[in-house]
């Protein structure tokens, strides 16, 4: 029986060493995810690059529209606009522009921008310099402001792409938030 | 494996201990084994009580008799509960039983672990139906529970829903682990693993799938558990998570999951219908080589639950062609099967047409999920009634069809007694007419645009959904006579002979009916059962 015990128990191990190895790779899942986002250029996600390194040179020939899109997820109670739905520019052209943002409730409020990109293919070659989705953005109450994005299209980007959207949706996340919060003053569409 | 002697001197002169304690303290396989059917005849019982809820919430449009809030609860436990509490403990009874037998091995390899692994099952189920009665009541997010609505929007009982699926997945996994030790090292001398049967094998490799993906989902609970409690966002985008990441890592648990429920109901098939069409299996290594195929290939299509998530073409591509692929060995199986049958003298007694019934019935669902496959198509059929009905035709008449089957050709070896034939027959004819009068008319509403999980629906369905309400209702109530027969069988009924079927072949026929509370305790001498009569008779 001894044998038999022993082999059993070899087995035994190795196959937990498998459970545990598939439980981590579970967890693997999650950065391999991303990398494959990040290398495929899939699921629009945008580096949040910061600073340029490199020059780019401004290639005045070429027109692209950039398009702003502000979307709100769900319970969200500001208000956020593009100051400009849609801007042209050229390939390595700076350009700056703002959104503005309003939190019409009664209490301070803390906001996250999460930007996407279509066609995600355009995702790389949209350089941010400066946006306010690098931070997290607090409002008080009744508060109104303009938020600053610092943004050039790389000269890399290829010839097809004629029109980038760039799209930002806005999360809650107020410490202690609760979804149930009262609104201060009822805004006019011309506020903002 | 002489030194086997050693446990016939101890074990040989006793039986089971009296009272509760032997089903506590077991460490039987055939004990562990009926404790493991009878649960999930218990949960086949109380998930069918939920379909039948939703069934009679949809007989007519409106809302009649439950909140839509305790429909979704309904439709999410139905899933969760016949999916892990009645399909898969089902067939872990089924291989706690049979493997031995049928490999000549005195008992499974880890007997305490495999007492254990039983008795987290109860606790693990008992927990997850008690959310029903809490505040803010269970799950009620579709039993794939798709972040942020098991999340953000979850009900508080949620947690409890975690540490229950943490608890199934370790029972899964322990008893995945014991069948592989029990296949690999406990096997009668002179058997090589070509001359398993085939359930064997199935279960074989449905023990590796178990112990491959089971992992994944107590990771992707373990993220969920993490992002509601500890301030993570694995599937937050508020915090750089995703929501898509949720669906894939729980589809790369999900879809080896469905072959996990109908790899050994392959196995049971390929018992019951070389036994009843009196030729031996046809295409034997074909059907491992399959097997562990569609093993293999459910690791690489799991995004083909996701085609409408917004995946990039060569995307839809990989995993429509990938699914598509899948339809070959599972071909072959079918092919084998209806070989098997050719030119055999075939009887009909209940197994068998259970067995036949499932090789008919599967393969229409085989082929609606070719349909679903088909990636430009199944923008149109994607959440709707037509997905219920695929899974349905391979789960119902599949899995549980397959696990019926079993239950009647190994019924009077495992208690001694024939069943009532005549009522099986009578079970199996108002199992088969109500199966296919539930769920075929959802083909039609799903392809009418019927979307699922709803409480209330467009007039314009009225019609098919009441005929699959009448349906679901005779399903379910011709279940008692299935109850009924099974226990009257174990109590009394004419002395089965050892061989019990006039084809019957496979190491599990030779011992007594009933077989002793501890069989081959010697060794027996392996000779391959087609090599020395082709005909097994």
């Amino acid at each position: 029986m001894n044998q038999l015990q022993q082999r059993n128990r070899s087995l035994l191990i190795k196959l937990l060493a498998g459970t545990v190895l598939m439980f981590g790779f579970g967890f693997l899942l999650v950065p391999l995810y991303d990398v494959f986002c990040d290398v495929t250029g899939l699921n629009g996600k945008l580096q949040n690059t910061g600073a340029l390194t490199q020059e780019y040179k401004v290639d005045s020939k070429r027109q692209i529209r950039v398009q702003f899109l502000a979307v709100n997820n769900e319970s969200m109670p500001w208000r956020l606009r593009p100051e400009q739905a849609e801007i042209s520019v050229h390939p390595g052209q700076m350009t700056q522009t703002a959104f503005l943002a309003f939190n019409p409730t009664e209490r301070n409020m803390v906001a996250q921008a999460i930007p996407s990109v279509a066609p995600s293919e355009a995702a790389p070659y949209l350089h941010k310099v400066n946006c306010f989705c690098f931070e997290q953005q607090p409002l008080a109450a009744g508060e109104k402001r303009a938020m600053p994005l610092v943004f050039m299209v790389d000269d890399q980007l290829p010839g097809y792409i004629s029109t980038i959207t760039l799209s930002y949706t806005l999360f809650d996340i107020t410490p202690e938030s609760s979804p149930v919060s009262g609104i201060a003053v009822a805004p006019a569409r011309s506020v903002l | 494996m002489g030194s086997l002697e050693q446990s016939v001197h101890s074990t040989g002169h006793h039986g089971p201990a009296t009272g509760i304690t032997r089903w506590l303290y077991t460490t039987n396989h055939k004990d562990i084994g009926t404790l493991y059917l009878f649960f999930s005849l218990t949960m086949f019982f109380i998930g069918g009580c939920m379909a039948l809820t939703i069934r009679a919430e949809l007989f007519q449009p409106g809302l009649q008799l439950v909140r839509p809030e305790f429909f979704n609860q309904m439709t999410t436990s139905h899933g969760l509960i016949m999916v892990f509490g009645a399909v898969m403990p089902a067939f872990v009874g089924l291989a706690n039983w049979l493997i031995p037998m049928m490999i000549g091995a005195p008992d499974m390899a880890l007997p305490r672990m495999n007492n254990w692994s039983f008795w987290i099952l109860p606790f693990a189920f008992t927990m997850m139906l008690s959310t029903l009665l809490m505040e803010g009541g269970g799950p009620n997010f579709g039993w794939t529970f798709y972040a942020p609505l098991s999340t953000t929007y979850a009900p508080p009982s949620v947690t409890f829903f975690i540490f229950a699926v943490h608890m199934m997945g370790i029972s899964s996994i322990m008893g995945a682990i014991n069948v592989i030790a029990t296949i690999l090292n406990m096997r009668a001398p002179g058997m090589k693993l070509m001359d398993m049967p085939l359930f064997v094998w199935t279960w074989l490799i449905t023990a590796f799938l178990l112990i491959a993906v089971m992992p994944v989902l107590a990771g992707v609970v373990t993220m969920m558990l993490m992002d509601i409690h500890f301030g993570t966002s694995f599937f937050d985008a508020a915090g750089g998570g995703d929501p898509v990441l949720f669906q894939h890592v729980f589809w790369f648990f999900g879809h080896p999951e469905v072959y996990i429920m109908i790899l050994p109901a392959f196995g049971v098939v390929s018992e019951i219908i070389p036994t009843f069409a009196r030729k031996r299996l046809f295409g034997y290594t074909s059907m491992v080589y399959a097997t562990a195929s569609i093993a293999i290939l459910s690791f690489i299509v799991w995004a083909h639950h996701m085609f409408a998530v917004g995946m990039p073409l060569a995307g839809e591509l990989f995993f429509m062609f990938t699914t598509m692929l899948i339809a070959v060995p599972t071909g072959v199986k079918v092919f084998n099967w209806v070989a098997t049958m050719y030119r055999g003298s075939m009887t009909f007694e209940t197994p068998m047409l259970f067995a036949l019934a499932f090789v008919v019935l599967f393969t229409i669902g085989g082929f609606s999920g070719l349909m679903l496959a088909i990636a430009p198509a199944d923008f149109q059929y994607h959440d709707t009634y037509f997905v219920v009905a695929h899974f349905h035709y391979v789960l119902v008449p599949g899995s549980i069809f397959a696990l019926m089957a079993a239950t009647y050709f190994w019924l009077p070896k495992w208690t001694g007694h024939m069943y009532n034939e005549s009522m099986a027959k009578l079970h199996f004819w108002l199992s088969f007419i109500g199966v296919n009068i539930t769920f075929f008319p959802m083909h039609f509403l799903g392809l009418a645009g019927m979307p699922r999980r709803i409480p209330d629906y467009a007039l314009q369905f009225a019609d098919f959904n009441m005929v699959a309400t009448f349906g679901a209702f005779l399903f379910g109530f011709s279940q008692l006579v299935f109850v009924y027969n099974i226990i009257s069988c174990i109590r009394s009924g004419r002395q089965a002979t050892d061989r019990v079927w006039e084809g019957s072949h496979g190491l599990e026929w030779t011992l007594p009916s009933p077989p002793p509370y501890h069989s081959f305790t010697e060794p027996p001498v392996f000779t391959h059962p087609y090599k020395e009569n082709d005909r097994g008779v």
